[in-house]
């Protein structure tokens, strides 16, 4: 019995001092880049401490060029997730719910559309826009971010529905509901977590996207292109502070979703 | 139907419902012809195991199948093709399908509010109706948070709140455990009592079909084998399926003359009966003997091959000369232990009223 006992404390006192060497692996990027948006540099690169500042706080939006790419990132990431999860979703139902010809299809072509390399799919993007004389701007990376992220609002979606009870839409029918307050009023919140879960996806996917955004941009600088844009003349803490930002939002969301499903479910 | 002499108008009726679906490129029948008159206020019950088409039949009268043939009324209005939301019919579901993320009261609510019901008539019959299931105070629980035979009653609050012109119930007892179902077996008649609304109950529990219907139709492969009263279904079975799904029944068969059917080195009465015949005879009804019976009676004798003690009765299997195997159940009334042991030679005897006979087809 004894024995048996200070091996299961030596095991867990193993366990634990991995699980953190894990976390602080997975977490130190993050650290450093929010730490380096407090650096008060005087050179050019932001890669040595100097002391601590506020400063880039206040002047966030200094430099012009970066502040426009954040602007079309969000305004990007806005649209696109907006569009993607209201197709994404009308997929996922039907994908989950309904047997139709072609499903088979739908659902090969869903995984074909994650499976994809970035590269191939930025670069025939590109070879589809420019035979279809389209200019490339932010309307084009918006279409090009609606594509990727369509298959992974599908899939969270359908995972939600494929557990759903069929009665309870058939209940809500009974009552007197019609098609769209059925709808409405039970299929949507039954599957809302779902629904959530993938415009976070879509929206995360969207803001950082770099490969195909690269291939269908035009013109337009989105905000991970900038920053691969100023790395051979150093990033400016600007950058880190908005990483910062957008991280911060991140995990606030989360955490409430985290919340509201402990609550719902 | 001679114990329903005051049938005024039909809450349903269903006129030669065929249902088909396509599977795996073959047309299959789930329903086969059923027509059916159920009566204003009545509890009537569809009986049958499963694939029977019980649960198909009720779907077509709540509207989420539409018939292949015939046709669907309800208050003599042909509703074949209306949809369930403008039918006048709510279902219980076997899953009870209440909405997760609504409360108690919401789900009771969603009914009348489908139908703009002004919120002091909404508010009104919904407490009263949650008096009735007896869940007043738990309003603003979620489903998750009640016991089975709680969320069981929301269901059936959320239904009857609407007061349908009848209720629909796809075996709403079967996910309880069996104390619970049969203390809701009697609350569910009490409650219909109480709303004098039509209840169509869709189950394979002859028990639960036979305690608590006015008249029960026993379906068997998309048909109805038969329909009558619990007692006449118990005591006249119109066919063999029924004998065998109704309780524990006796089969014997064979050739009649003169209105007797030898067997087994007995006689079995089949008044008026000729030429092949099978006769089922409740295991309660049989009379065992150690000496074979005088008088005007059935009788073949056996021998017991097996006893076993159930409380209230005793169950024997006693083997016939040709091998078949009846079974008869004796009360204990008296405290003489059994009448026979296992191994004993013994006289079976029963009234001829008792022996159901069908002619063979």
């Amino acid at each position: 019995m004894r024995p048996r006992r200070s091996r299961g404390r030596l095991g867990d006192r193993l366990l634990h001092a991995y699980t953190w060497l894990v976390i602080l692996w997975l977490s130190s990027p993050i650290a450093v880049m929010v730490l380096f948006g407090f650096n008060d540099k005087q050179s050019k690169s932001n890669a040595s401490w100097q002391g601590f500042t506020l400063r880039w706080y206040g002047e966030l939006f200094a430099i012009p060029g970066l502040t426009e790419a954040l602007k079309n990132s969000l305004y990007i990431a806005l649209v696109s997730t907006a569009i993607t999860v209201v197709i994404g979703t009308m997929l996922g139902l039907a994908l989950g719910r309904h047997r139709f010809r072609g499903r088979g299809v739908t659902n090969f072509l869903v995984f074909a559309a994650i499976s994809t390399p970035e590269l191939v799919m930025g670069a025939s993007l590109l070879s589809l826009f420019v035979s279809a004389n389209l200019p490339r701007d932010a309307i084009t990376i918006t279409i090009a971010h609606v594509l990727f992220s369509l298959a992974f609002v599908t899939v969270t979606v359908r995972a939600r529905v494929v557990t759903l009870d069929p009665a309870l839409e058939e209940a809500a029918r009974d009552l007197g509901a019609s098609a769209w307050g059925t709808f409405r009023q039970v299929t949507l919140p039954s599957i809302m977590p779902g629904v959530l879960a993938g415009a976070m996806l879509a929206f995360a996917l969207s803001i950082d996207d770099y490969v195909v955004t690269s291939f269908v941009n035009g013109s337009t600088l989105t905000f991970p292109l900038w920053i691969i844009g100023s790395v051979k003349t150093g990033i400016p803490p600007q950058v880190n502070v908005m990483g910062t930002l957008i991280f911060g939002i991140g995990v606030l969301i989360a955490i409430v979703n985290a919340v509201a499903a402990r609550r719902r479910v | 139907m001679a114990e329903h002499g005051l049938i005024e108008q039909s809450a349903i009726e269903l006129e030669g419902v065929v249902k088909e679906y396509l599977s795996h490129g073959e047309v299959v029948q789930a329903v086969k012809g059923v027509t059916l008159d159920i009566a204003e206020g009545e509890f009537f019950s569809l009986l049958g195991p499963s694939g029977c088409g019980k649960t198909t039949t009720m779907r077509m009268i709540a509207g989420f199948e539409e018939p292949s043939e015939g046709v669907v009324r309800l208050h003599g209005q042909d509703v074949t093709n209306v949809p369930p939301n403008r039918r006048d019919v709510n279902m219980v579901f076997q899953s009870y399908a209440l909405f997760p993320h609504m409360s108690v009261w919401d789900n009771v609510a969603f009914g009348l509010k489908q139908k703009k019901t002004p919120q002091e008539e909404i508010r009104r019959r919904v407490g009263e109706m949650l008096e009735i299931v007896d869940l007043t105070g738990r309003e603003k629980r979620r489903p998750r948070e009640l016991s089975g035979g709680q969320q069981q009653r929301v269901a059936l609050a959320r239904a009857l709140v609407n007061r349908p012109r009848a209720l629909l119930l796809d075996e709403p007892l079967g996910a309880l455990d069996l104390k619970l179902r049969q203390a809701m077996q009697l609350e569910l008649k009490r409650i219909q009592r109480e709303v004098g609304i039509t209840f169509v109950y869709v189950t394979h529990d002859q028990s639960e079909a036979l305690t608590m219907s006015d008249r029960i139709a026993v379906m068997n492969d998309g048909l109805v084998e038969q329909l009558a009263g619990p007692r006449e279904i118990y005591e006249r079975p119109a066919s063999t399926f029924v004998a065998g799904f109704i309780g524990t029944s006796n089969l014997l068969s064979g050739t009649a003359t003169g209105g007797v059917l030898e067997a087994g080195g007995g006689r079995v009465l089949v008044p008026g009966h000729d030429g092949e015949v099978s006769v089922t005879i409740r295991p309660e009804k049989i009379s065992l003997s150690a000496d074979e019976p005088a008088g005007d009676l059935s009788a073949l004798p056996g021998t017991v091959a097996e006893v076993v003690y159930l409380g209230t009765y005793t169950s024997y299997a006693v083997t016939l000369a040709d091998g078949a195997e009846i079974t008869v159940f004796q009360q204990n009334a008296h405290d003489a232990a059994t009448t026979a042991e296992r191994g004993d030679s013994v006289w079976l005897s029963w009234q001829a009223r008792h022996s159901y006979v069908m002619e063979s087809r």
